[in-house]
């Protein structure tokens, strides 16, 4: 038997943007067990519903965190619809899906980057951000914001994109779409970032579904789930294909994100050629009345859900947030077991963590 | 090469290409019109309502109503644009150009130019009208009272 020893791994490490620590308790080289815990950036957004009203909330959801902003105001917003029974208009519901797909793209960009800078690829990290810099001037273009969009409203949202801006932006898309291309090409075929890759942290199907894996991670383990498939916002119009890997290892994930960059592209496509005109939001008065309501969407790191009870007043009982990469750590810890201790960076990447969502 | 170097055709552009990031500070960074960069007020429009500090989510508006002064503290705004949606005389908008940095949260004040003298002279006017608002209403009440107590 090897020297049993236990290694504290984080809050502070190059490889980490966020803090969360694990203490790695490793037999030699060899991990045999990941304890991890949270807990360094907790704000308390969630118990800001009781200081601000619901229309305010909306502001503070989205600050949530700064890769999947508009999904959190997006979600946010769709359980105080639900409560409230008001309609949102046909084309708030595809510029909400446009952006949808750009957050998804931005953030599986910024992904690829920092998986390659993970593995020590740096050029490769470079590349992927410079073509991700698009989108963001993208959203600055159309929002106003990069990181913080403050577009959604209770009711639709608030900023229109003319026919020449969608226009302009399938066009910028297109040209992205091909280099994306080239890039990815490296991830998938090159062979020193298969060598790092292949057959490392694997997740079977079945360890999925029994820790709870969600978003690329689960669908990496060969389980077709993904939230866009319940048909909200504009998703119900778009035809898509949910994208899933028998690789079940890091490849498989990068596979599957490759995959859905390329999807994403496809359905801002169809929601440009597809997009009514009509208005983009409708006016809410008063209050929402006393209820509960939950919405799932898909953010680009798996299935968050929201959770919102009224109470009448305009403050907010309760929201409650849960997020993907909360979902998936359980699924990490399992991956972590039995592998070396130089690919520990590589594994936490793989389930593109998240740590301002998770702990709010 | 391809299978190989998948990567050599871009190390080979990027020889003779110009850098993707701007040249910050020599070259100006432009923004798009659309941007949130700071709250301006177009101060003469504004009637010292205060709905732009009721609705800021941050708390970084302040009206002081007898001052004739509107005040932000730039450094608490969030760029959120909530007070300009909810202003009613249109005055405020979410403008390009970011607030700098500085070595502490400096409040912004704007005054709203006006007259004293004026201000007096309206006030007084307004309580001038109330009192004989007031005093006409008390008459009426008096003359009703008495009517009654004839008809009994
Ligand atoms: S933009 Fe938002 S944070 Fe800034 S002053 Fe207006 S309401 Fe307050
Ligand atoms: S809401 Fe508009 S009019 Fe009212 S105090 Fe603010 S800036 Fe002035």
């Amino acid at each position: 038997m090897g020297k049993r020893s236990v290694v504290p791994f984080g809050p502070q490490h190059p490889v980490l943007p966020e803090p969360i620590h694990l203490d790695l308790v490793l037999e030699d080289e060899k991990v045999l067990a990941a304890v991890p815990s949270i807990g360094y950036v907790h704000r308390g957004l969630e118990s800001l519903v009781t200081k601000k009203d619901f229309q305010e909330m909306a502001y503070v959801a989205e600050r949530i965190c700064g890769i999947c902003s508009f999904g959190h105001g997006m979600g946010y917003c769709m359980t105080i619809e639900d409560i409230m029974n008001v309609e949102v208009p046909r084309r708030a519901d595809y510029l909400r899906t446009i952006w949808m797909e750009m957050s998804r793209l931005h953030s599986h960009l910024l992904w690829l980057g920092l998986l390659a800078d993970g593995f020590g690829f740096e050029s490769l990290f470079m590349q992927s951000w410079r073509i991700r810099e698009g989108i963001l001037d993208m959203f600055e273009e159309s929002t106003g914001g990069r990181v913080i969009f403050s577009v959604n409203q209770i009711g639709g949202v608030k900023k229109d994109m003319s026919k020449e801006m969608l226009a302009n932006f399938q066009k910028r898309f297109d040209e992205m779409e091909k280099e994306v291309r080239k890039l990815t090409r490296v991830f998938l075929d090159d062979y020193t970032v298969k060598s790092r890759l292949e057959g490392i942290g694997i997740l079977t199907g079945e360890d999925a579904i029994r820790r709870g894996a969600a978003g690329p991670m689960a669908r990496a383990a060969g389980i077709a789930v993904d939230m866009r498939k319940t048909g909200y916002a504009a998703y119900d119009d778009i035809d898509f294909e949910v994208i899933t890997s028998d690789k079940y290892d890091s490849y498989g994930r990068c596979e599957v994100r490759i995959g859905e960059i390329f999807q994403s592209f496809d359905i801002i496509r169809q929601c440009i050629r597809k997009i009514p005109d009509t208005e983009i939001n409708v006016a809410v008065k008063g209050n929402p009345p006393e209820g509960e309501s939950i919405v799932r969407i898909e953010q680009p790191r798996g299935e968050a859900f929201y959770m919102s009870r009224t109470n009448g007043t305009k403050f907010l009982d309760r929201m409650r947030v849960r997020t993907p990469t909360f979902a998936n750590l359980p699924a990490l810890t399992q991956t972590l077991q039995g592998c070396q201790y130089a690919d520990v960076p590589l594994l936490i990447l793989t389930i593109d963590p998240c740590i301002s969502c998770t702990e709010r | 090469m391809g299978q190989f170097m998948p990567f050599a055709g871009q190390v080979l552009k990027n020889l003779f290409s110009k850098p993707a990031t701007t040249q910050y500070p020599f070259a100006p960074k432009e923004y798009p019109e659309r941007t949130r960069g700071h709250v301006e007020i177009q101060i003469e429009d504004c009637i010292m309502c205060g709905m732009c500090m009721r609705s800021c989510p941050p708390g970084a508006i302040e009206v002081k109503k007898p001052e004739h002064q509107w005040t932000i503290n730039r450094f608490d705004c969030i760029q959120c644009g909530y007070c300009v949606e909810k202003c009613p005389k249109k005055c405020l908008s979410l403008v390009p150009g970011y607030q700098v940095p500085a070595g502490e949260k400096a409040v912004c004040v704007v005054q709203q130019p006006f007259d004293p003298e004026e201000e007096a002279r309206k006030e007084a006017a307004k309580q001038a009208a109330i009192k004989a608002a007031q005093e006409k209403a008390a008459a009426a009440k008096a003359a009703k009272e008495a009517a009654e107590q004839a008809q009994s």
